[in-house]
């Protein structure tokens, strides 16, 4: 193409450069939710349900009132309620009805660790006294946790308002089931009656929490005047603005978020839990308030992502090509309706060109906290199954795992299951580069298997904004509207540097709070290099526009004859006075005598953030005296468009490659009988540690997105994708049988030896 | 509720403080000190994030009191770097990108520095053992063992 793309003699673009908010992360200085005060504030606590399922009979504050040092103990009475929503329900993720609901129980609490009544006192330990001093009478009710069980007749029943929503409209009767998406083509019982050989699976999964290690903190002050200055850490500071405005009924304009540095977020930090809890308590008392979760209360009342069950059946003939697929799966959305099932849908089967395929995905209300977005939500645990049965079907068909891919991958032009056309893609590209990877043909030890799968996102775009200013002494400030969570100002001043023409160090990112900027969304769904960065490139060609015109006004020339080159504006006739160019910091001295400061601004909604492909290969060995899985390599191969900065698109892959490794093996929620979360903390939540893993080795293949400047994609999000799949297929074949429930545990792993064993296999 | 009367030695400095006999280390260093860059992200000792090093040794500095600190010598995330100059290992640790949220990042600095002390040439086996107490969730470690190795070499290069 005979575009920007083709080029890459990038003066930055694609270069490894330290990253601008570096130093103040490797000296402690920079300041992250928990670390700001503000003077006289009090400290917020919440009280939570220790009942899964529980009507709230009452609540009697008065002796948490009457404790010295208690300024406001607040109930769900003090947080505004919100109608119920009607079809259709979009958008389900910011329904103000059940917002209002999980930031505070009313009426009913739906799980272990929902809110029933906040505090604020003169001190934590206060505010932690005064919590047991508050009462509350529940009727305990029964509770569901898996979501086939809550979606059949005899659940227990979370929203007696609640009906099952379909193109038929409501369901007579409540109902858990909030609501089914499938996607659908061609004629399943044709695909399936032309296929050689059919694999029926079936496979679950279970929630895992983001594991973002910043547990939640914000400090809220609300003045007399009804405005509001809050300090939070989270991906989206206006989306943050705009939930608690909604919520609590006040103008936009006067609630000013600021986004602290954040730790980690993975889609956890999108939504509100104690922000609009900090607000009212700050309202209602006249007073700053801090409220900071502690890692047992991010477990039982944040996040996590569903957990799964799914019945998947795929035919093919001999040669390979699948000639249907068709997976039903029923999401645990938690305790409010919202789990990501269009999105898994989509990616069922999207990497394919399966004539015949239906996904049907169902939204299911359990109790259990109420999903967030993690990383690619909704989609690692349908490719766990679609790969899953996929690699089964190489397998009985003695075929080569990215062979039998190759022969069915989609290219540009085919259409995903869902609808979305493929542009330019790089699905090809990486399977061969898989393919031609001498790790793919190394050899294997005994109790090794080698795992692979391949994992789809369709990414963001969305609304970005930026303003770039240029300084009087030719630096450059560029604000954006996204906090930074893996290094985007570094890749903001990359693509600004490269427009400019200028060295990186005369840039400084910025992330700007809401009252500075225009509305962008937030830093999730991969887009922010991609949407963020393409407003940056905009904002700094308006500030060479009007470089090039104060160039032009100062040789008397047309605009037109001024070019921008290498930093600077060029005179492409002879100007007065012979002088031939003029550098970024003589034009930036000269701007404010003649017409003012120089800025660029971009408010833009970015469309064709497209598709990207992450394929893995995972070698892993079994102890077969304990069941023990140790990931001995591993290698990420993925088209990443454009790597704006290598350092931190290798960080995204690695990253989304071990959250895979524990998600495969390790993590899970953990319930007893009366569905209380056992596992609150780190060291019964599992994560992985240095020690699990190996180096994670990764190919990055740049295939251009054409609708970004400089081909950029999102690269945060598939290589989460595969990774449970693959590391699951690596166990699978290391000891020769099928496992079908994550995570593969040791003693699951053991059994299944086991069981072969006894059976003679 | 009085508050005991602590002295210690903080990143070289003397410095008195106040606690409660219930008040951490990480909540001394945070809360009555203002010493933000030791991170809190569990409070129960798994994460690591506020490894801090007390007399020599890295500790979580959610598991030790303020009162059993009387007369130690604590290092701190805001004593590593010397005047300007980073420490190797907060050097290497941004050359080789080996942080992305950073939220871990000061607790594992500690803990490598620590590491570092006792064994000044580990492989890449005893540097993921040695960091095994301190949770990343973003980088999948790959890019800060890198960095621990390259700063080792790099301080046994320069003495």
């Amino acid at each position: 193409m005979a575009n920007e793309n083709s080029t890459t003699n990038y003066k930055w673009v694609g270069k490894r450069t330290r990253r601008p908010d570096g130093v103040d992360k490797v000296t402690g200085r920079a300041r992250y939710g928990d670390d700001m005060t503000v003077p006289g504030m009090l400290y917020g606590k919440i009280l939570r349900s220790p009942h899964a399922h529980a009507k709230i009979l009452s609540i009697d504050t008065s002796k948490a009132n009457a404790l010295k040092g208690v300024k406001a103990v607040l109930t769900s009475a003090e947080i505004p309620d919100h109608p119920l929503s009607q079809p259709p329900y979009a958008p389900i993720i910011n329904d103000m009805h059940d917002i209002s609901r999980n930031v505070m129980a009313r009426d009913k609490v739906l799980y272990d660790g929902h809110a029933v009544a906040a505090v604020a006192a003169t001190s934590e330990r206060i505010a932690r006294q005064a919590l047991k001093l508050i009462d509350v009478e529940y009727e305990v009710l029964p509770h569901v946790l898996d979501p086939l069980e809550a979606a059949g007749r005899a659940a227990p029943i979370l929203h007696e308002d609640q009906f099952t929503y379909s193109a038929d409209g409501l369901s007579d009767k409540p109902s858990n089931l909030f609501r089914s998406i499938t996607g659908q083509r061609g004629d399943l019982d044709q695909g399936f009656a032309e296929a050689d050989i059919i694999v029926e699976r079936e496979f679950t999964s279970e929630p895992v929490h983001q594991g973002y290690i910043e547990p939640l903190a914000c400090i809220a002050t609300a003045s007399e005047d009804n405005c509001v200055e809050l300090w939070t850490t989270t991906q989206g500071h206006f989306v943050i603005r705009a939930l608690c405005a909604k919520l609590l009924n006040m103008d936009l304009a006067k609630v000013r978020v600021t986004a602290s540095e954040i730790g980690g977020g993975f889609g956890g930090k999108n939504t509100v839990y104690g922000e609009p809890v900090a607000i009212r308590l700050s309202q209602m008392t006249g007073r700053p308030v801090r409220m900071v979760m502690t890692r047992t209360e991010v477990f039982r009342a944040s996040g996590p992502t569903v957990g799964s069950r799914t019945r998947i059946k795929i035919g093919a003939r001999k040669d390979g090509t699948i000639t249907a697929a068709d997976a039903e799966t029923w999401y645990q959305a938690g305790a409010f309706k919202g789990a990501p099932v269009g999105r898994a849908a989509e990616t069922f089967f999207s990497s394919y060109t399966i004539k015949n395929a239906r996904a049907v995905v169902h939204d299911v209300c359990v109790n259990r906290p109420k999903v967030a977005a993690y990383r690619a939500p909704g989609a690692p645990m349908a490719a766990y199954a679609a790969e899953g049965a996929i690699n089964e079907l190489a397998s009985r068909l003695a075929m080569d795992p990215v062979d039998i891919r190759i022969k069915n991958a989609v290219r540009e032009g085919d259409e995903s299951l869902m609808g979305t056309k493929y542009g330019q893609i790089g699905l090809l590209d990486v399977l061969e580069k898989v393919k031609s990877h001498d790790h793919y043909s190394a050899p294997l030890g005994n109790n090794q298997g080698r795992g692979f799968a391949l994992g789809y996102w369709m990414h963001g775009g969305g609304l970005s904004s930026v303003s770039a200013h240029l300084l009087d002494d030719g630096t450059v400030t560029v604000a954006t509207g996204n906090p930074d969570i893996g290094g985007s100002r570094s890749s903001m001043r990359v693509m600004a540097a490269e427009e400019l023409g200028v060295d990186i160090e005369l840039i400084k990112p910025i992330v700007a709070d809401t009252g500075s900027m225009g509305y962008s969304h937030l830093t999730a769904g991969s887009r922010t290099t991609f949407a963020t960065g393409m407003a940056v490139i905009f904002a700094v060609r308006e500030i060479i526009e009007k470089l090039r015109a104060l160039a032009a006004k100062k040789w008397r020339l047309t605009i037109d004859q001024v070019t921008w080159e290498a930093g600077q504006a060029v005179a492409s006739s002879s100007s007065r006075g012979g002088i031939q160019s003029l550098s970024l910091k003589e034009l930036a001295a000269m701007a404010t005598k003649m017409g003012g400061a120089i800025a660029g601004h971009s408010e833009i909604n970015a469309g064709g953030a497209g598709a990207a492909f992450s394929a893995q290969l995972v070698d892993v060995e079994i102890d077969p005296e304990t069941g023990f899985v140790t990931p001995l390599r591993y290698t990420v191969v993925q088209d990443v468009g454009r790597a704006i900065s290598p350092d931190y698109v290798e960080g995204q892959m690695q990253g989304g490659a071990v959250q895979g490794i524990g998600w495969a093996l390790n993590e899970a929620y953990i319930y007893d009988d009366q569905a209380r979360l056992q596992n609150t903390g780190f060291l019964d939540y599992r994560m992985p540690v240095a020690s699990d893993v190996p180096m994670i080795d990764t190919v990055l293949v740049e295939v251009p997105n054409p609708n970004h400047p400089y081909g950029v994609r999102g690269v945060g999000e598939p290589c989460l994708v595969s990774a449970p799949a693959a590391v699951a297929n690596a166990v699978e074949n290391a000891i020769g049988q099928t496992m079908s429930s994550l995570p593969l545990s040791p003693p699951k792993i053991l059994k299944r030896i086991d069981e072969a064993q006894a059976a003679g296999g | 509720m009085p508050k005991h009367q602590i002295t210690t030695t903080i990143n070289g400095d003397e410095v008195d403080f106040g606690c409660h006999a219930g008040q951490t280390l990480l909540d001394v260093l945070r809360t009555e000190l203002g010493m933000t860059g030791t991170k809190n992200g569990c409070g129960s000792g798994d994460c690591g994030a506020c490894t801090v090093i007390v007399d020599g040794r890295p500790v979580n500095a959610c598991l030790v009191l303020g009162v059993e600190l009387q007369g130690a010598e604590i290092e701190t995330i805001e004593g590593m770097a010397k005047g300007r100059t980073l420490h190797p290992l907060q050097q290497k640790f941004l050359d080789h990108a080996a942080l992305q949220c950073g939220i871990c990042t000061p607790g594992i600095l500690n803990m490598a520095k620590a590491l570092l002390e006792k064994n000044p040439d580990p492989t890449e086996t005893e540097v993921r053992y040695g960091l095994a107490g301190n949770l990343c969730r973003c980088t999948g470690y790959d890019k800060i063992v890198r960095a621990v190795l390259d700063a080792a070499a790099d301080m046994r290069a320069n003495g």
